[in-house]
């Protein structure tokens, strides 16, 4: 239903159809793109920053006055369909979507590719209940970085989404924790290799040992996972894990694609690495970690995207933006001690596991 | 920003754009070699080097190298093109002598033999991760059969079996020949003490042998004209690329044809998108133009639902007629460039983004260019120009390839053979 929407939702809105739309975004050189999250439909956009209040006004109409049409419903749906069937051709990506769904409760681990009897049935009246319902002005965020003054932007955004009216937030149900294993069955060249186990959310005092120790595993190339995987055994070109937060769970999950002789092998030494972190960090590799988080956070001030990324998932997450300087004193701060001690609180298991290959693979917890 | 050039000795080059405000540096190292410099006998060599640059030296183990990077905080990384091998990184500017002192040391490995041996496992599944998209596929099968005998056609990663039979000697043969100094440009961009650069690189490199450079085969081609259905009964979806000829990197047209891809192909607000994805009718549509060194070519590519690839190819086989003969319109160009215009802009936010604009430059036009000049060159695309672009490369001289279930495809209506 949301991407169908966030499909629909630029095909016509204001006093400007479809083609008209795209061409006024086109003309303002707006690259831009419309996605559908496990949380938030996002719509983003960059151009000149001269364009800037031209844009959001073409936004203020998609966001306030769409049309829905009717007649686009048909074209909207036959994409949706592709690109679920799409999936299918892209084993890295669907093994990922299998441990999601495997992983959380519904609806937090649902695709946004839905399903076919999903697609099959939506008409252009559901989008319209489902754009009701959801699309107000409470839960929004917008947010934008650049060369903007401040000032005319907060007067125009006023003007723009002042009048915008909506009723309660939506409360979100959650159902039953699916089966945390699967296999499914396909006849690749590679065997996908998909994990996820607890961790802390956004926010947690013990969230930056939380990163720390994701990226003790996974920050560099001298990280444990492409150094005891890759490097010395060869078993795979991408191995790698993240971090995933919501605002009341995060996740680790990690991934390993490797040729199906080898899988047994790839899956038992990424487990047997994520494991043995809570037996010790070494402070070289803390070190290690800080520069990373540390040239990191530098390098995203340089781009204005980056930014405005940073400053909605902050808004949302926590409420407010965190300065550079509480970011850099908190991965300063960080010690193998510290790292340690959240593994103790959160140790590394309750796995969920999800393989994609020609054959199943044998996991011990 | 003031651009900086300089030689050493031997012949290797060293340029750099400084920017005391950015916040960060990059530097690169591009070797002019790639795919279309090997023998079929060492296919891959380039790619899988590229891979054993990283395993270190006789000063640094593998795991030393992937270190000292850390260290440092850096984000850097490699890719290894039809014609170029670069080796990268991204750094505070603080760290610019350690990062010179890696990435120098680094390219003149040991290509140790139980390294060797272990990274061929790595390549082999990088293969297999690439055989696994067909998207991915079908482009490399595509280009492929366009350009034939043309030696850009050669397969940048190998096979499995081309890299099992590689012997670590003749890895280093090639190294030898094509690492040699003046096929070397140092490249830095953004917050960098140019005199100190060129110090550090002095330093490290000096001793770098010097060497034959250029390439061979350097010329033009129309593509092979083939038309091929390779059949793979477990993918999903159809995946086609329609490949015709273009204008070479070196040539002034470039512009023009960057800009006629965007208005064909570009995924929103395009001929292509308003064809088949707008209604439908393919998940993706796309038209970019890839310039090399003596050759250019634009893809056009879609997938879609397998019955629907013999209506869509003959939308395509419309489309691009009709943009041969008439070519794009006034709105459409002006669209086109206000979209470039601003992806320019963003692209060099970053060191990074100038550091590889910087160097490509260099390489291919031996030129400076600054990113008003590139905006400028944007700018001063016509129609006109657009037309000679058409008249010299036609879109409608097309090779042909799809893959995906489907057994069979007339090529009816395509090259003319109506």
């Amino acid at each position: 239903m949301a991407s169908v929407l966030s499909a629909l939702i630029t095909r016509g809105a204001g006093a400007r159809d479809s083609r008209a739309l795209s061409l006024a975004l086109d003309n303002l050189g707006v690259d831009r793109d419309e996605s559908v999250g496990s949380m938030h439909t996002r719509f983003w956009g960059a151009t000149l920053a001269r364009n800037l209040p031209a844009a959001l006004e073409i936004y203020a109409d998609i966001l306030l006055r769409p049309h829905l049409p009717q007649e686009e419903i048909e074209a909207v749906k036959a994409l949706a369909y592709q690109d679920l069937q799409g999936l299918e051709d892209e084993p890295r990506q669907k093994v990922l979507v299998e441990l999601r769904r495997h992983h959380y409760p519904p609806p937090l681990g649902q695709d946004r590719r839905g399903t076919i009897q999903g697609i099959e049935s939506l008409t252009a009246e559901d989008t319209r209940t489902h754009y009701r319902r959801l699309f107000q002005p409470r839960g929004t965020i917008l947010s934008v970085a650049g060369n903007i003054e401040w000032e005319s932007l907060r007067d125009q955004v006023e003007r723009l989404f002042g009048a915008w009216e909506g009723g309660p937030e939506p409360d979100l149900r959650l159902g039953a924790q699916p089966s945390k294993r699967a296999h499914i069955a396909k006849d690749t060249t590679q065997t996908q290799i998909a994990l996820a186990y607890p961790s802390v959310p956004i926010g947690d005092h013990e969230y930056y040992a939380a990163l720390g120790a994701v990226n003790v595993l996974s920050g560099g190339m001298s990280a444990r996972l492409f150094t005891e995987v890759r490097e010395k055994r060869g078993l795979c070109y991408a191995v790698w894990a993240s971090y995933q937060t919501f605002k009341d769970r995060a996740s680790i999950l990690c991934y390993a694609g490797t040729t199906n002789e080898r899988a047994q092998e790839t899956l038992d030494v990424t487990v047997g690495e994520l494991k043995r972190l809570q037996e010790g960090v070494e402070p070289e590799e803390v070190e290690r970690v800080q520069a990373g988080l540390k040239s990191s956070l530098i390098m995203q001030q340089e781009s204005t995207s980056a930014r405005a990324g940073s400053l909605s998932s902050d808004w949302y997450y926590l409420g407010r933006v965190r300065t550079f300087d509480e970011i850099q004193t908190a991965v300063n701060e960080l010690t193998p001690t510290s790292i340690v001690e959240y593994l103790h609180h959160y140790p590394v298991g309750n796995f969920t596991v999800v393989t994609l290959g020609p054959k199943e693979l044998e996991f011990k917890e | 920003m003031p651009f900086h050039s300089h030689t050493l000795k031997n012949g290797l080059q060293i340029i750099g754009e400084t920017n005391a405000a950015a916040r960060s540096a990059a530097l690169g190292f591009f070797v002019r070699t790639g795919a279309r410099d090997e023998t079929p006998d060492v296919s891959g060599v380039t790619h899988f080097l590229e891979h054993m640059v990283f395993k270190g030296t006789p000063r640094r183990s593998a795991l030393d190298v992937n270190r000292d990077f850390d260290r440092i905080g850096a984000h850097y990384n490699a890719f290894t093109s039809e014609e170029n091998t670069v080796f990268y990184a991204a750094i505070l500017p603080e760290y610019m002598s350690q990062a010179v002192d890696i990435l120098a040391d680094i390219l003149r490995p040991s290509l140790r033999v139980e390294d060797f041996d272990m990274e061929k496992n790595v390549i082999i599944e990088e293969i297999g991760m690439y055989e696994d998209q067909p998207m991915w596929s079908a482009y490399d099968h595509a280009k492929r059969a366009y350009f034939s005998d043309h030696p850009l056609g050669n397969s940048i990663l190998g096979t499995p079996d081309s890299i099992r039979a590689l012997a670590r000697d003749q890895m280093y043969s090639y190294f030898d020949r094509r690492y040699v100094a003046p096929n070397i440009i140092a490249v830095a961009a953004g917050n960098v003490d140019w005199p100190k650069f060129v110090d550090l690189i002095e330093s490290r490199c000096s001793a770098w042998q010097q060497g034959p450079v250029g390439r061979q085969g350097v010329r033009e081609t129309p593509g092979s004209g083939a038309f091929q259905v390779l059949t793979k009964g477990k993918v999903t979806q159809e995946h086609v690329f329609l490949i015709s000829p273009g204008p070479p990197a070196e040539s002034p047209l470039r512009y023009a044809a960057d800009t006629l891809a965007l208005a064909i192909g570009d995924d929103s607000g395009s001929r292509l998108y308003w064809a088949l994805v707008d209604p439908g009718l393919a998940d993706s549509a796309d038209c970019s133009f890839h310039d090399y060194e003596g050759a250019g070519s634009f893809y056009t590519s879609f997938s879609c639902e397998p019955g629907q690839t013999q209506e869509n190819l003959a939308i395509i086989h419309k489309l691009l007629r009709e943009v041969q003969r008439k070519g794009i319109t006034e709105e459409e160009l002006q669209q086109a460039k206000s979209k470039i215009g601003s992806r320019v802009v963003r692209g060099s936010e970053r060191p990074m983004g100038r550091m590889q604009a910087i160097g490509m430059s260099w390489i291919y036009l031996h030129q400076y260019r600054t990113v008003d000049d590139e905006l400028n060159a944007f700018d001063a695309v016509t129609l006109k120009s657009i037309r000679e672009v058409l008249d010299r490369y036609s879109l409608e001289q097309v090779t042909t390839l799809a893959l995906g279930p489907l057994e069979t495809l007339s090529q009816k209506g395509f090259n003319g053979s109506r």
